[in-house]
């Protein structure tokens, strides 16, 4: 993560100089293309449509249909891998439907969604919340698995009721590799939607980009390609940032699935 | 206790069966309209009507087939580039940087990008899984050739090693599980891309075929796709965790 704070000169100057390069040879050539634009030409339609507004509202629509998702997925997740966490016979029970329902790819579940919810926030929505659901169950409930058992001993002496041990113990105890799963599922959310977008939903930033594309306007595409991928980016990078100030040093840790 | 593990998992395998049959009461008492969720049977009559008659038999293999092409695609370039990068210095200073701006894009980004410079054919699908696909898998092997205890590459720079020699002797095997755990979450990813894939450039799989059946409203064929999509996913983690565990048995006897 060192990398994304500290910048290395000798890092900048493969991307500085594919830019130049593709300008370069598309002005060279005299470009006509329906694909590719010049960068200049991406950065100029960029400019646009932020200027007019289009792009700021895609950029809401699926940011909100993101967290929406994420919101539902990540705490049915987090309920229910703190359960199955704490209580290792559902657990056991749970573990057959849980490792048949995971892998269920995400995208498999939309024209299911198309068929109930129809186009719209909804569709959009249950899928990033399944999506983000399963991560978040495997990494609380291994993170559940990984605190100190004198704690829970502690919680039992004190003979603390159900609610006051997840609340006052478990949850504080887990709560630095649990940020880890939503770090995690944060990216995927952002990554579902907008490949919900791009494939059915005419919303958000990747039915804009299509759009786009479709309509032969190949400079206002790739800017909002080149959108997306700063704006996961900067998702990311916030939340490096947040589990940074929050946990410190009890934020090295790495999030397997 | 080993009777224990097996009364547990089939006590699992019940509470399974559980849901399932919960599953089937919705459909029967029609909690939930069968228009939007046929019951088990129904599904698992269009699931044996279509493997029978061959139909959703040839759309399975065909998805299976772009899946692992792109991910063989995808393993084998990220692989290489990875060792690549990963095995100098000066190669990570300079690509690293770029490949950290790269990854947050979301593949499905470049769909359109990608059908506009290749069309709707079946290179444009199996390209935009492999770029899918690459990502995880670079990323891990760059790691796994970076991580590599460095008294390693003390040892064979005394040993008067060349660079190929350590590439497969040393950093390859040390970085194997890293490798294994990219080669993991790629092919994830390519099932997922290749779905999208058929799905927008209507070729003949999976992906088409549940979105034909969603828009004609043929729930009991778009469930029993839905359920082979989740049966391929299945089973290719599964195949690949044992593949991974067998790799690694070293780390096991340590």
């Amino acid at each position: 993560m060192n990398a994304l704070m500290r910048i290395d000169p000798r890092g900048m100057i493969l991307p500085v100089g594919l830019i130049i390069v593709a300008e370069a040879a598309a002005r060279l050539t005299n470009l006509q293309s329906d694909a590719l634009a010049p960068p200049s030409d991406i950065l100029l339609s960029g400019i646009k449509a932020l200027a007019d507004g289009s792009m700021l509202y895609a950029t809401w629509q699926t940011l909100a249909n993101a967290f929406a998702g994420l919101a539902i997925g990540f705490s049915l997740g987090m309920a229910l891998g703190i359960l199955m966490g704490l209580f290792r016979p559902l657990n056991r029970l749970l573990e057959v439907t849980v490792e048949v329902l995971r892998p269920i790819p995400s995208v498999a579940l939309l024209p299911v969604a198309l068929l109930v919810y129809g186009f719209g926030h909804r569709m959009e929505f249950s899928i990033v919340a399944f999506a983000t659901l399963w991560p978040a169950l495997i990494l609380t409930r291994s993170a559940i698995a990984g605190i100190e058992p004198r704690l829970l001993e502690v919680s039992r002496a004190l003979q603390l009721s159900l609610g006051a041990r997840i609340f006052k113990i478990v949850i504080p105890a887990a709560l630095p590799r649990i940020f880890v799963a939503l770090r995690l599922a944060v990216g995927i959310s952002l990554i579902v939607a907008v490949t919900v977008e791009v494939t059915t939903n005419p919303m958000g930033l990747g039915y804009k980009m299509m759009e786009a594309s479709q309509g032969l306007q190949p400079g206002l595409a790739l800017a909002y390609l080149v959108w997306v991928g700063m704006l996961g980016w900067a998702v990311n990078g916030i939340m490096v940032l947040a589990q940074k100030h929050l946990f410190g040093a009890a934020a090295n840790v790495e999030a397997r699935l | 206790m080993k009777v224990e593990r097996l009364l547990w998992l089939g006590a699992s395998v019940l509470v399974f069966a559980g849901f399932i049959y919960f599953w089937q009461l919705i459909s029967d008492y029609r909690w939930v309209s069968p228009v939007f969720l046929p019951g088990p049977d129904r599904a698992w009559q269009a699931l044996v009507r279509g493997i029978t008659t061959g139909d959703l038999l040839v759309r399975w293999t065909a998805t299976i087939e772009r899946m692992i092409y792109g991910w063989l695609l995808a393993s084998l370039a990220g692989i290489c580039l990875g060792a690549l990068i990963g095995s100098s210095e000066r190669a990570r200073a300079y690509i690293g940087p770029t490949l950290e701006l790269m990854r947050p894009l979301p593949a499905s980004a470049v769909v359109p990008l990608a059908i506009a410079l290749l069309g709707l054919s079946e290179t444009m699908v199996l390209a935009v899984i492999a770029f899918g696909g690459l990502w995880p898998m670079l990323l891990a092997t760059v790691h796994g050739f970076s991580a590599v205890e460095p008294r390693l590459y003390e040892v064979s720079r005394a040993l008067g090693l060349s660079r190929t020699a350590v590439i497969f002797k040393i950093a390859l095997p040390s970085s194997m599980p890293d490798i294994l755990a990219g080669m993991r979450l790629s092919l994830t990813v390519a099932l997922i891309l290749a779905v999208i894939g058929e799905m927008l450039a209507s070729r003949d799989g999976l992906g088409s075929h549940i979105m034909l059946a969603a828009r004609a409203f043929r729930s009991p064929d778009l469930f029993a796709g839905v359920i082979l999509l989740g049966v391929t996913g299945l089973v290719s983690a599964m195949l690949l965790s044992w593949f991974e565990s067998w790799m690694l048995r070293w780390r096991e006897s340590r």
